[in-house]
């Protein structure tokens, strides 16, 4: 099946690609028609939440995809085998089935340990502390270790970075540790060769290096963080006087980092502290979901979002809700939980800033038109009502200026202190990465450069284009670089190292308030990979040390009571240096926002182009990651590629959409239409997706696709957004030209998928109608009488595990998605798959956007997120149509899959009005693979192709807590003693999951909450798993009148 | 018209029907048994080891504890097979030259772990817990036998999911005082169905609900 790929203009064969083109027999694609979307919101009462704009239109064609879980002929052959080579396949496997079915068991072997390692129970995992380093922050870990194989990530309840959660990125580094496309042998010159070879070629160029001062060396480096790299550098620079040392990070903050120099003279660190404000704006900030210290913040900011009522709250001791305003291009995680959100374009927001400055009297200009000044007017005296309890927090992709303004305006309202602290930078040198580039780049040029060491990283295709850094690097008589793959940097130095994972690794981090934690291994490195510490260390007077050495070493004077070695073990157990977060400082701001030149925005009818990582796979560090790849994207859903976001407007005005490809039925595969972008004399192809909520005029290009080498998972998806940035234009640009190229491309989009009939599942309404109405969401839904059931009632007297999910905080973040496939070994089916709806994900998060009002319509809708597993129904519709009885009810009130006795007819699957139940179409998990074998967790069934599977409630972890509390004295199991993989992944704390039966559970509390709804109720399935609505905090001054919940009913 | 079929044709097709019907019974007869023969379940037959290590000598003579070799029998799901430090304890001074005993001496000085050939092996979608039943009062011998007379070891029970739920249905029926757990050669007391009843109540046994559920086993 060769396909013409439209955005990589090759023909290639590639199981992840699409096996028809559009008009290709049985293919139909249905237009969007965006005129009858709006027409529809605009008549009221329109449909209240809505997934995709084709619900939106009710869409004939939309409507067939709802009413079929499967696509019609989803089980059919439809590769091209002709039918007599068919029957002869079929024949055979026939044959074969019969007898593999009735083999007696192969024989194995037990194979003991020689001598048994200290502290291990054979059977029982180990924890140990580590920390994952990303950017200027590292995030506290414990890794679970299976006899010595790491297979499950959680987060270090005692690290500030993690507070016991964790994020995507996180929960997917295991797969990213047993990755078989690693990079696994020293090469040099692409020929394989050994670290002892490179260790006496780095002897050698020291040697030369030392005659000349060091001239000619050059160290290129992501943000650092780690005390131990950074005394060896020091030390290194110190050796050799005229080295130089330089750091790039494609999607890390310049502004942050400048704009704090801009105010105050100097760097500075800033650290939030959102569970102390009331009040926060955020300036285009995604400060929920990516960027330093993320998880601790969402973590804190949930920690206020219970809309309990008066007396309920000081009850119970909680805060009152506290209340979010967002200006942001494109929407983020973060807008999508603001009670007020507003889409402005890139360069408006500077505009914003300076107006809200004004506002509060910092001087500059204070007036902004029409509607938009009445939200700055309501955000800021909001901000005002709140001095000393409010924050204000700049975005990461923001310039210096928006940060230098939100620097200013926090001092103004006295949140410094307060609601956030300043600190010495945590990195160890802080500079303006790109122009730290731009110097390497113009050095290299010049010849100047003769060794050139770059330490993970990859410039070669994450440098801005115009830097044609890959050009210059040929110009570099030796250069090294030290990274996880072989990929478009190492293809053009002299010598390639495999870098060491950090799971594989000894090395120290820094997280986002200073807080020092020592990574260690979990395992002996796989692919004898070497880290940053060894090859600095290759070059120093002492050659040859391992990263364990040099670390102990740059340690050696730890002291956190009992001397050294006690303290050594200390540290390595709690996985935080105590003491070391840095302390906090008040600079002066040395600057006036009134001394700002003229703003300058781009003219309202040209269109701004801005860059984003992707919430999938960041900077393009993680493409190879199969999960992250398949991992839908928060807000758009899509999977495996990354496409141009536009606005409907802006659609509308290009000509721009995208068609449901329905094959018989099949969800998920979307054609979009491909535009050609050009900016600064630079071209790319690229997908095109609409998204309801971006600025009119913006188009947002995701960082981190388009890798021409990124191993046999990452390669080649999506379409290379850095092939259009350019140093000037780092995060925005304007003056580029986009044009449809007539062609279209087929995408992996998930929101299509599992639908539930268009019905009002998500239930949401804002404060103060909760306030007046309490039990809105139990009123939205009838439950039907008890007796209401021809089936015998089951009865739990001992435990009845429950999950209650609060809507109220869940930001739709990703981490319990991918927390449940690792813990679970659910396999990645690829691109292809996905366009057939065969995820497996036993999770999956459903995104509705709300219009409340005609003017927000599709431009700025509300955004919700609803996360959905198995409901565990105590009358489960599934168990009574499986006919082999692989579903079954257990007395504990589990919905029990048994894979063994599944014959794969998917009668339970259809009788699941949640369409939760995912069935192995193919065998979808790599057996081969050695590496991948040991990723897996050995408490829970690989399963095979042919298998219904669904969540199970993590019923391993369920099973092991209570042998455990059985064993001790028959306790019962204590509330929170069992944490689901998803529950302990959440950032936000929205899930919750313990024992219905006992009234004092988190859980039942939960439950008895009148915010408690379950979804479907009206079926008397029961479910046990069930939601507590949405309640947002809107500013009354900004509520549209007339529109809240009662009136409308 | 003549008829097209002779009269014994009759007897032929009841006759064919009959036997269809009997051969079809005495397959499913066969299956069934050759399913639950020794043959499939791998039942009493011992096994060569790569070490000729006799459970009888050990256990039965010299009457060592199960635990010292089986250390994780009370905490864990596995019980654990022993790592050769544990033999080379004794085995460095007792009979350190026999030639029996060189696989041992040579895993010790190599560093590579004896292969032991599987004798319990359970399928990979059963997840069975030692810890639980010793800590619950069924003894090692209910399903290993009595180890202490086996030279080579067998598998003493068929290890069928028959079997299993039998236990699980009438847990009674085996269970026995947490003090005789390692008593090889313990029998069913003359009242065990009294003695059962008493021992579930005061091991606080689950429900036979809880313990036919399909995910105390399967997950």
């Amino acid at each position: 099946m060769h396909t013409r790929d439209p955005i990589h203009g090759h023909d290639h064969k590639n199981g992840h690609e699409p096996e028809h083109e559009a008009g290709d027999d049985g293919v139909h694609e249905f237009p969007l028609d965006l005129a009858a979307v709006r027409a529809r919101l605009a008549s009221s009462p329109g449909k209240e939440h809505w997934r995709s704009l084709e619900e939106l239109a009710a869409d004939p064609h939309f409507e067939e995809l709802l009413h079929r879980e499967f696509p019609r002929q989803a089980s059919e052959w439809d590769d091209s085998l002709d039918r007599r080579g068919f029957l002869r396949l079929m024949g055979a496997s026939l044959a074969l089935a019969g007898l593999s079915g009735c083999g007696r068991a192969p024989e194995e072997t037990i194979v003991p340990y020689v001598k048994n390692p200290e502290g291990l129970t054979l059977g029982k995992p180990l924890f140990y502390a580590t920390a994952m380093t990303f950017g200027a922050d590292a995030m506290g870990l414990l890794v679970e270790s299976h006899e010595g194989r790491p297979t499950k990530i959680e987060g270090n309840p005692d690290h500030p970075s993690s507070l016991g959660a964790t994020d995507a990125f996180a929960q997917a580094a295991v797969l990213g540790l047993y990755d078989p496309d690693r990079s696994q042998v020293v090469t040099h010159l692409g020929e394989i060769s050994s670290w002892g070879t490179f260790q006496a070629e780095a002897t050698a160029i020291a040697t030369a290096l030392k005659a000349q001062g060091g001239a000619g060396l050059r160290l290129l480096s992501g943000s650092v963080t780690s005390p131990t790299l950074v005394a060896q550098v020091a030390a290194l620079l110190k050796q050799f006087p005229q080295a130089k040392w330089h750091q790039w990070e494609p999607a890390g903050s310049d502004g942050a980092r400048e704009g704090g120099k801009l105010a105050y003279g100097r760097y500075v660190n800033t650290v939030y502290h959102p569970e102390k404000a009331d009040v926060i704006l955020s300036l285009d900030a995604d400060f929920l979901g990516s960027g330093p210290g993320h998880v601790r913040y969402a973590k804190e900011f949930f920690r206020r979002r219970n809309p309990g009522r008066g007396g309920l709250l000081a009850e119970y001791g909680v805060k009152p809700m506290n209340r979010l305003y967002v200006v942001e291009p494109t929407p983020s995680v973060t807008g999508a939980a603001a009670d007020h959100r507003l889409p402005l374009r890139m360069s408006e927001i500077e505009l914003f800033a300076r107006a809200l400055a004004g506002k509060l009297g910092l001087g500059g200009l204070a007036v902004l038109p029409g509607k938009l000044g009445e939200w700055l007017d309501a955000a800021a005296a909001d901000l005002q009502k709140h001095r000393g309890a409010s924050l204000i927090v700049a975005g990461e992709c923001q310039p210096a200026e928006v940060h230098a303004l939100a620097q200013a305006i926090n001092q103004a309202l006295g949140n410094a202190g307060k609601t956030l602290d300043y600190t010495e930078p945590v990195e160890a040198q802080p500079v303006h990465h790109i122009e730290s580039l731009r110097a390497l780049c113009t050095d290299m040029y010049d010849g100047k450069v003769d060794t050139l060491l770059i330490l993970g990283g990859n410039p070669g295709y994450d440098a801005p284009h115009d830097f044609a850094f890959v050009e210059k690097l040929k110009k570099v008589r030796v250069a090294i670089r030290l990274g996880a793959y072989a990929d478009e940097t190492s293809d053009y130095c002299h010598w390639h190292i495999p870098e060491a994972h950090f799971l594989e690794s000894w090395s120290d981090a820094r997280a986002f308030d200073g807080t020092i934690s020592i990574v260690q291994p979990l395992i002996a490195p796989l692919y004898q990979g070497k880290t940053a510490h060894e090859v600095i260390g290759a070059f120093s007077d002492k050659p040859g040390q391992t990263s364990y050495d040099l670390v102990r070493e740059h340690w050696k004077t730890l002291d956190v009571g009992g001397g050294f070695e006690k303290s050594w073990r200390k540290v390595l157990n709690d996985g935080v240096v105590p003491g070391t977060a840095l302390p906090s400082i008040h600079p002066l701001l040395k600057w006036n926002p009134a001394s700002l030149p003229p703003v300058k925005t781009a003219p309202p009818d040209e269109l701004e182009f801005i860059f984003r990582p992707d919430p999938g796979v960041f900077d393009g560090r993680f493409a190879n990651n199969g999960w992250l790849q398949e991992l839908p994207r928060p807000l758009t859903k899509l999977t495996w590629d990354n496409a141009a976001l536009v606005s409907p407007a802006t659609a509308e005005k290009l000509g721009l959409g995208h068609r449901i490809a329905s094959r018989g039925g099949e969800h998920g595969q979307v054609r979009a239409d491909l535009v050609d972008i050009e900016l600064f004399g630079s071209k790319v192809t690229a997908a095109t997706w609409t998204v309801p909520g971006q600025a009119d005029g913006v188009i947002t290009l995701p960082l981190g696709y388009g890798r021409s080498k990124a191993g046999h998972t990452g390669t080649n998806k999506g379409f290379n957004a850095y092939a259009v940035r350019a140093s000037w234009g780092l995060w925005a640009a304007t003056g580029g030209k986009i044009a449809a190229t007539g062609a279209d491309y087929p995408l992996a989009c998930t929101q299509y998928h599992f639908n539930m009939e268009g019905r009002e599942l998500v239930r949401a309404a804002p404060l103060e109608e909760f306030h007046r109405h309490p039990n809105f969401a139990q009123e939205k839904g009838e439950a039907p009488p008890k007796e209401l059931t021809l089936y015998k009632e089951y009865e739990y007297p001992g435990y009845a595990w429950g999950m209650a999910i609060d809507l109220s905080k869940c930001f739709g973040c990703n981490a319990c998605v991918v927390a449940c496939q690792s813990e679970n070994n659910i396999p990645v089916v690829g691109k292809d798959q996905v366009m057939r709806g065969r995820e497996m994900h036993w999770i999956r998060i459903d995104r509705y956007y709300a219009s409340p009002s005609q003017e927000t319509g599709l431009e700025n809708p509300d955004a919700y997120f609803q996360p959905v597993t198995c409901q565990q129904c105590e009358n489960a519709p599934c168990e009574l149509v499986c006919p082999v009885g692989a579903t079954v009810h257990s007395a504990e009130g589990l919905n029990d899959m048994v894979y063994n006795r599944c014959v794969g007819t998917r009668y339970c699957s259809n009788n699941c009005p949640y369409k939760v139940r995912r069935f192995n179409f193919l065998r979808f998990q790599d057996w081969e693979t050695p590496s991948l074998k040991l990723m897996r967790n050995p408490e829970v069934t690989v399963r095979s192709r042919g298998v219904m599977e669904k969540c199970t409630y993590c019923v391993q972890r369920i099973n092991n807590t209570r042998i455990e509390a059985e064993e001790d004295n028959n306790r019962k199991i204590r509330d929170g003693e069992i944490v689901t993989a998803c529950e302990a992944a959440c950032p936000a704390e929205a899930i919750v999951f313990g024992n219905a039966n006992d009234a004092n559970s988190r859980v039942a509390r939960l439950k008895a909450q009148s915010r408690n709804y379950t979804i479907l109720g009206e079926l008397n399935t029961r479910p046990r798993t069930s939601y507590l609505a949405a309640v947002r905090n809107p500013n009354p001054a900004l509520e549209p009148p007339g529109k809240t919940e009662t009136e409308k009913r | 018209m003549a008829q097209i079929f002779h009269r014994s044709t009759n007897f032929i097709a009841r006759f064919s029907i009959y036997s269809a019907l009997f051969l079809a019974a005495l397959a499913l007869l066969v299956i069934a048994t050759v399913a639950r023969s020794p043959y499939m379940t791998n039942q009493n037959i011992a096994r060569e080891q790569p070490v000729q290590f006799s459970h009888k000598h050990h256990v039965g003579d010299d009457g060592l504890d199960c635990r010292y070799c089986h250390t994780s029998v009370e905490t864990s799901a596995v019980a654990g097979v022993p790592p050769t430090k544990t033999s080379m304890n004794c085995h460095s001074l007792l009979f350190n030259n026999s030639e029996y005993l060189e696989p041992v001496r040579e895993s010790f000085r190599s560093g590579k772990s004896i292969e032991w050939v599987k004798i319990h092996r359970l399928p990979d979608f059963v997840y069975f817990n030692h810890s639980i039943h010793v800590n619950k009062g069924v003894g090692c011998s209910t399903c290993h036998g009595q180890i202490n007379q086996m030279p080579l070891v067998w598998q003493a029970s068929s290890l069928q999911m028959e079997w299993c739920l039998a236990c699980h249905r009438d847990a009674g029926a085996n269970l026995r005082p947490k003090s005789e757990i390692f008593n090889m050669d313990w029998k069913p007391a003359a009242n065990q169905t009294e003695l059962g009843r008493l021992l579930a109540e005061k091991y606080n046994l689950r429900s036979v609900a809880e313990l036919t559920s399909c995910s105390t086993c399967h997950r």
